[in-house]
């Protein structure tokens, strides 16, 4: 066997190999603590999950018919809040996006206000969103409408401002030198930039807030999502079942709608 | 702004838009508005007082709510630490159980079209059920508890990882694969050495994105009985004691913006 | 030694990439193939390897008819033969002593090479290589950082750490300026005297081919219709290969700055 001289060993300086041991044993302590102090009864819920099963998953795949009347009519006002919000919050989201976009407004300060707002209404899960506003208005439609109207302003300012920051510049510079004035250059030098890509993305929070909207109905906010709890309170798969059913169909439908309508847009 | 252009022009001067383009775009405008305002109209049938009592509302909400009340603080600790001790499982276990179903979801691997296909369906199917959803069956299933809530989540955040990642997988270079195969190597050291190299920094990103997704989703988990701090928030607005409920809502704003934090200076460390 | 024996292969499409081969190249020969593109060089080149298998004939590779080969045998084999591709195919994200390593995972099983346990000799042997053609001092650097001629150099280093008993280049300078192209050309030509490996090579340069060669095959279409040593070739037959009169772009050039 022929013998080689082995190459140097690569040159991490402390730093970095103290960096990589700290992370290494953070993560296994967080793994370890997790793991240790979490609670689950495995007994039990191995128990139930038999007893339950053939209570609930055969009948979740064989749909109650007879409900299809009711859960298309619920499922038609998830549609309409998810349309009715995702419409509002893109309105909205736009001089939001305008106001955190660095390269507009002309501040620093109000970028960096602009981006605060947006990622703060960003936090908020849309079925906490969902809660407050049920409180507020009660417990209909139109408070789900509010949660995700506001829920999608934080994403879509954010998307907004990025499409706006991305815009070329100098076709705004070239009508400043015409002599246009700021609202002339708005609509003339940004919008026909941004408009495409705007829409695509509104069409796209759409998606999310047809998946969103059908479940605000489990805090009162509306939509098939009452539906949900009242099946799972009675114990009805079978109705749960066509719910299922429904929203799959619902969802894929429109994601695929949407996703054709994008393609052309953009 | 075209009105105004209207208004000045002659007949014969050109429109600017051509006369096609320009209807179209009418009509689907005035769609869109004819939709939302009878969206607009079944939502708010059932409210008493219409748009104007709503935002009326709002500021006796906020008397209510307001102050949160700090007290609590320490009784919806211990629930907070379960709920993203319930996201971090649940994501590492996705995260493994994703690594089989994006590879057989990614066309450059699986060159069985049947395969291919049964396993994407299966992943689009998977991800038009919501989170809570699930979280309903699997407590139907499992009785309530942190488990079905876990569940719910691998399950949910399976479909969205093991998408994000075939796709990652479909984009890579699949030339040095073809070198590793032409020096002898075989299948996993083909895929060892030629294709984990190049996904490993995406994954660890979508993994972390996904714990992000799994963390807004794991707080409202209570609601429907599938454990975490949901359930504490349900029994306050239960007992119409709204300053606690501000309190957790507080809580979870906080949590989720710090984990938020973290995860993104991770996610730019590795990219 | 390898053998071709009326070999052809006709793709699952209906194209014919081999029309009737027959050649011998022995051991230690340096073989290039020439021709346009779409003439079956690459073809030709992949099947000996199996990247690509023929439809008819038989191509012998050490006295064994390799066409029926399979899983374990097809290993074996490929572990004899190296390959240099026009694109380097170095994992870009991976530093030059893994991608060089990755030469010796028909060597390695599946179990050391998943925890990355090579053997000392085989990370000496990939330092040597990578000292041979002058790369050396890049060792930790990730591929993505070299420029193309130093990625070809280490895709020489990761053929050179599997020891083979043939290479086989595919277009290896295509994608280069003519300096470095000269560079690498003389790095295979080199090490084709020095290690005894039977190196074929397909070029489109025909100075670089003529520069380069002990012998020249020149493909038209699927077929061979040109096959002997350098000095009976001429621009005439370069002419024949091509079917059509030589241009610029033909030619490589630069043999001079290198």
């Amino acid at each position: 066997m022929e013998t080689y001289s082995l190459p140097p060993k690569p040159k991490n300086s402390l730093y970095k190999k103290v960096k990589r041991v700290i992370i290494t044993l953070l993560v296994i302590a967080l793994y370890v603590w997790t793991f240790l102090s979490i609670d689950i009864d495995w007994g039990r819920a191995i128990e139930r999950a038999i007893s339950n099963f053939h209570r609930v998953i055969p009948k979740l795949f064989n749909p109650d018919w007879g409900a299809t009347g009711e859960v298309a009519l619920s499922m038609l006002e998830t549609i309409f809040i998810a349309f009715a919000g995702s419409l509002m919050a893109a309105v909205l989201a736009i001089p939001l996006a305008f106001l955190a976009a660095h390269n507009m407004m002309g501040g620093k300060i109000f970028s960096t206000i602009g981006k605060w707002i947006l990622s703060a209404v960003r936090a908020f899960p849309d079925l906490i969103l969902a809660i407050l506003f049920v409180v507020a208005v009660g417990p209909n439609a139109f408070a789900g409408v509010l949660a995700i109207a506001i829920g999608s302003t934080g994403m879509l300012g954010k998307m907004f401002s990025e499409i706006i920051e991305s815009i070329d510049m100098e076709i705004v510079q070239a009508m400043e030198a015409n002599g246009a004035n700021k609202i002339q250059i708005l609509f003339y030098a940004v919008m026909p930039q941004v408009i495409p890509e705007f829409l695509s993305f509104a069409i796209y929070r759409f998606e999310i807030d047809i998946r969103a909207s059908s479940i605000l109905g489990i805090v009162g906010a509306g939509g098939i999502g009452t539906m949900i709890i009242f099946a799972s309170n009675n114990r009805n798969w079978n109705e749960m079942g066509t719910i299922l059913l429904a929203i799959i169909i619902v969802v894929t439908v429109i994601d695929f709608a949407s996703s054709r309508i994008r393609s052309k847009i953009v | 702004m075209t009105n105004e252009n209207n208004s000045l022009a002659e007949k014969k001067t050109p429109s600017i838009y051509p006369a096609k383009i320009k209807m179209q775009i009418t009509v689907i405008f005035f769609v869109i508005l004819g939709i939302y305002l009878f969206s607009m109209y079944w939502t708010q049938k059932e409210m008493v007082g219409g748009f104007a009592g709503a935002l009326g509302n709002m500021f006796t909400v906020i008397e209510k709510f307001f102050p949160p009340n700090l007290n609590v603080v320490p009784a919806i600790w211990g629930p907070m630490v379960e709920t993203i001790q319930m996201a971090i499982i649940a994501t590492t276990v996705a995260s493994i159980l994703t690594i089989p179903l994006a590879v057989l979801a990614a066309r450059n691997v699986t060159t069985f079209k049947p395969l291919y296909y049964t396993t994407r369906t299966f992943l689009n199917i998977l991800r038009t059920i919501p989170d809570l959803v699930l979280a309903v069956i699997f407590v139907g299933l499992f009785g309530i508890g942190l488990f079905p809530g876990i569940l719910a989540l691998i399950v949910f955040s399976l479909g969205i990882l093991a998408k994000l990642i075939s796709e990652t997988i479909e984009s890579v270079d699949m030339n040095p694969l073809e070198a590793m195969r032409a020096s002898g190597g075989n299948v996993y050291q083909v895929i060892w050495y030629g294709l984990v190299p190049q996904v490993l920094p995406q994954f660890t990103s979508l993994v972390l994105y996904v714990f992000e997704i799994n963390i807004r989703a794991s707080v409202v988990l209570g609601y429907v009985g599938a454990g975490g701090i949901g359930l504490i928030l349900n029994q306050q607005l239960g007992f119409y004691n709204y300053p606690n409920a501000m309190m957790i809502i507080v809580l979870i704003f906080i949590v989720v913006i710090v984990i938020e934090y973290i995860s993104n200076k991770l996610r730019e460390a590795l990219i | 030694m390898i053998e071709f024996n009326n070999v052809g292969l006709v793709y699952p499409n209906g194209t014919e990439g081999l029309k009737n081969i027959n050649a011998t190249i022995k051991d230690g020969e340096f073989v290039v193939i020439v021709g346009l593109s779409g003439a079956g060089k690459s073809t030709f080149i992949r099947s000996i390897n199996r990247l690509v298998t023929p439809t008819s004939g038989s191509l012998l590779v050490d006295s064994e008819d390799i066409i029926n080969y399979h899983s374990g045998d097809l290993r074996k084999l490929r572990t004899k033969i190296g390959m240099i591709f026009q694109n380097y195919n170095l994992v870009k994200r991976s530093n030059v002593l893994k991608n060089v390593l990755a030469g010796r995972l028909g060597h390695t099983g599946t179990l050391r090479s998943i925890f990355s346990l090579f053997k000392k000799e085989d990370i000496g042997l990939a330092y040597e290589s990578l000292k041979r053609v002058n790369i050396d001092e890049k060792i930790y650097n990730r591929a993505d950082e070299l420029s193309g001629g130093q990625q070809q150099r280490v895709s020489i280093a990761r053929v050179l750490t599997q020891k083979p008993k043939y290479i086989l280049a595919d277009e290896p300078v295509a994608s280069l300026d003519p300096p470095t192209s000269h560079q690498v050309m003389t790095y295979l030509k080199k090490i084709n005297k020095e290690d005894n490996i039977t190196t074929i090579v397909n070029l489109h340069f025909i100075d670089m081919a003529m520069e380069y060669a002990d012998r020249i095959i020149g493909m038209r279409a699927g077929e061979i219709v040109f096959d002997g040593p350098v000095s009976e070739v001429s621009e005439k037959t370069f002419e024949e290969i091509y079917g059509r009169s030589i241009r610029e772009d033909d030619l490589r050039g630069g043999a001079d700055e290198s």
